[in-house]
């Protein structure tokens, strides 16, 4: 079975935001940066543990700059058998799909994963986005992945809900919660991790169609307005007349 | 031309569609154009998009399109965007959506803006929208530049408005493929409004100290008409269901009134509802760093607090 793991870098989740005073760059002063949880622990994982029980590669790849490196070689100790960087500074998402369709077209991957959505841009995009540069089946938010030879079963989370559906490989899918747990890397992974391949290549070139110009914080909350637990009355009253939201 | 793909579940359109309907025909009202509705397969209410705006409604029929696939109603509504004509095109950012915004997106060569909150600014011949980034913490401006722009629309961003009257569905003929995925099962609660469509949330964490004690958060829930949530470690200790996990790794909600009952608020469960119109905390740690993100707050023991506060509100709803 080969796999490819699409991997992107971001902010920790409990980084404090914040912007240039112009309002067009992210700040990253003081910020730490990890792999987007959804695609380490759900989807590198999950990929990980298929290729233990059925044989085969796990390739991570991630589109970006150097920096972005020591990412990757994490990826490699949790599991991941090769890394790929298609060395580019993304502003888009379709860039990014772009660059992954054109590395994977000629790979011929039985499944490629990705995260549910990345916690930075929150686009939930790229799959898609590979999947139809690839004209492959894409299975989104999918909690629950199983494979007997070329047929997947997965459980799509829904508005309310599952969806429990069967598809043959290939295919592309987004992982989320659930569909493995989140692995730690051990001493030996990541001392084997600095020996395995990680090649980096040039991007295709491909415009951005849609670009964040402008960040702000949202309005800061004025405080909060307490009311006495014997008077719940009231709370209904100010929720009624005050807030209006009942 | 705005062409707006309306969704529907078991052959009833979303209140997302609607939603989606209102932006699209504000967006086409802004550009001078005309907002059309696309439904797939049998949907038995689509005229009503006229109310909210549409000024055709548009149905395409095939047995492949009563399941969702991806890439299925990706092909239909590129083909349907192409032959009208779409300069703009508005889904709704639910788990249908946000499985073909991304396919769209590559499909129609289309610069996109995935959970849009705000209509487009085309001041100066641009074409700007905002949307939240960083699970909540901020709000980015996109500009598109392409031919043909692709938004898909927040839940609960925009007051629905009607504005006409329904409108007789149109037939259009377009190639439906064949679907490469089997649905096997569908499994949804049937009569609670799903999370990211609720107005109303009643949510409770590790606070309640066991399952057998939500009946009084069931109670508060059913007397506001509101759907019901959790904080993570409760679904992870399976006090409640998976779907019902909100926050930085559930369902990330925007709904008119969130009350958390006995949750601490935790960044990553701010991250998933700080962008809901009005909060409630009901704690009893006055230090809860929730309080800081709400609006009202109770320091109390929630088992005292939570079945008074569905007294005052039966009452309340009574009056
Ligand atoms: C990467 C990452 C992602 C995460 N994603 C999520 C997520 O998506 N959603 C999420 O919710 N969490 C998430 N978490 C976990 C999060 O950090 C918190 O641990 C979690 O939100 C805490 O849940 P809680 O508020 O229910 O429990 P606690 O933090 O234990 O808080 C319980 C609260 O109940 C109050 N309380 C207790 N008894 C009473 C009483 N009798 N009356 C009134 N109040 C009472 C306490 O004062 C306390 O404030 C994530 C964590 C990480 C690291």
């Amino acid at each position: 079975m080969k796999i490819l793991v699409c991997v992107s870098k971001t902010p920790d989740t409990t980084s404090k935001i914040s912007f240039t005073a112009d309002g067009t760059k992210f700040n990253d002063a003081g910020i730490t940066y990890i792999m987007n949880p959804y695609d380490e622990w759900y989807a590198l994982v999950r990929a990980c543990e298929l290729v233990e029980k059925n044989g085969g590669t796990v390739t991570l790849i991630n589109v970006g700059g150097p920096q972005n490196d020591q990412t990757i070689r994490k990826g490699l100790a949790i599991g991941a058998t090769d890394a790929v960087r298609i060395d580019a500074d993304p502003n888009s998402s379709l860039f990014i799909a772009k660059q992954i369709a054109e590395y994977a077209k000629e790979q011929h991957y039985d499944i490629i994963f990705c995260g549910k959505e990345s916690i930075d841009y929150n686009g939930s995009e790229v799959g898609g986005m590979v999947a139809e540069f690839l004209d492959l089946p894409f299975i989104s938010f999918a909690s629950k992945l199983e494979i007997t030879g070329s047929t997947a079963t997965l459980n799509r989370d829904i508005e309310g809900g599952v969806e429990i559906l069967e598809v043959e490989t290939p295919f592309v899918v987004s992982a989320a919660k659930d569909m493995a747990e989140q692995r730690i890397p051990n001493m030996m992974g990541i001392m084997k991790a600095k020996s395995k391949p990680f090649v980096v290549v040039p991007p295709v070139d491909f415009p951005d169609l849609a670009v964040p110009v402008k960040y702000v914080l949202p309005k800061e909350k004025t405080g909060v307005r307490l009311v006495s637990p014997d008077n719940m009355e009231e709370l209904v009253r100010l929720l009624h007349e005050e807030a209006k939201v009942i | 031309m705005v062409l707006v793909f309306a969704e529907a579940v078991n052959g009833h359109l979303k209140k997302a569609a609607f939603e989606a309907v209102t932006y699209g025909s504000q967006t086409a009202q802004l550009l001078g154009s005309q907002c059309v509705a696309l439904t797939l397969g049998n949907v038995e209410n689509a005229g009503q998009l006229g109310i909210y705006g549409a000024s055709k409604v548009y149905n395409v029929a095939g047995s492949n399109l009563a399941n969702f696939d991806s890439q299925v109603f990706t092909s239909v509504i590129a083909q349907a965007a192409e032959k009208l004509g779409a300069t703009v095109v508005v889904i709704s950012h639910t788990s249908t959506g946000k499985s073909l915004l991304g396919r769209l997106a590559a499909r129609l060569n289309a610069g996109s803006v995935a959970g849009a909150k705000s209509l487009p600014d085309i001041s100066g011949g641009g074409f700007k929208v905002t949307k939240g980034v960083y699970s909540g913490k901020a709000i980015a401006t996109y500009e598109i530049s392409s031919p043909i722009k692709l938004i898909s629309l927040g839940g609960n961003e925009i007051p629905l408005q009607s504005t006409g009257n329904e409108v007789a569905i149109e037939t259009l003929e377009l190639t439906v493929p064949a679907s490469r995925t089997k649905v096997i099962e569908v499994k949804r609660q049937e009569g609670i409004v799903p999370l990211p469509e609720a107005v109303t949330v009643v949510s409770a964490g590790r606070g309640m100290k066991g399952p057998e004690n939500w009946g009084i958060v069931e109670d508060l829930a059913k007397v506001m008409g509101a759907t019901t949530a959790c904080s993570r470690p409760v679904a992870d200790a399976d006090w409640r269901p998976h779907h019902e996990h909100v926050g930085q790794t559930g369902v990330a909600i925007r709904p008119n009134l969130y009350v958390a009952i006995g949750i601490s608020g935790a960044i990553q469960h701010l991250a998933g509802v700080n962008q809901s119109k009005v909060i409630v905390v009901i704690n009893k740690d006055p230090e809860a760093p929730f309080f800081k993100a709400a609006d009202y707050g109770v320091v109390g023991d929630l088992f005292d607090v939570v079945p008074r506060l569905t007294e005052a509100m039966r009452k309340f709803k009574a009056s």
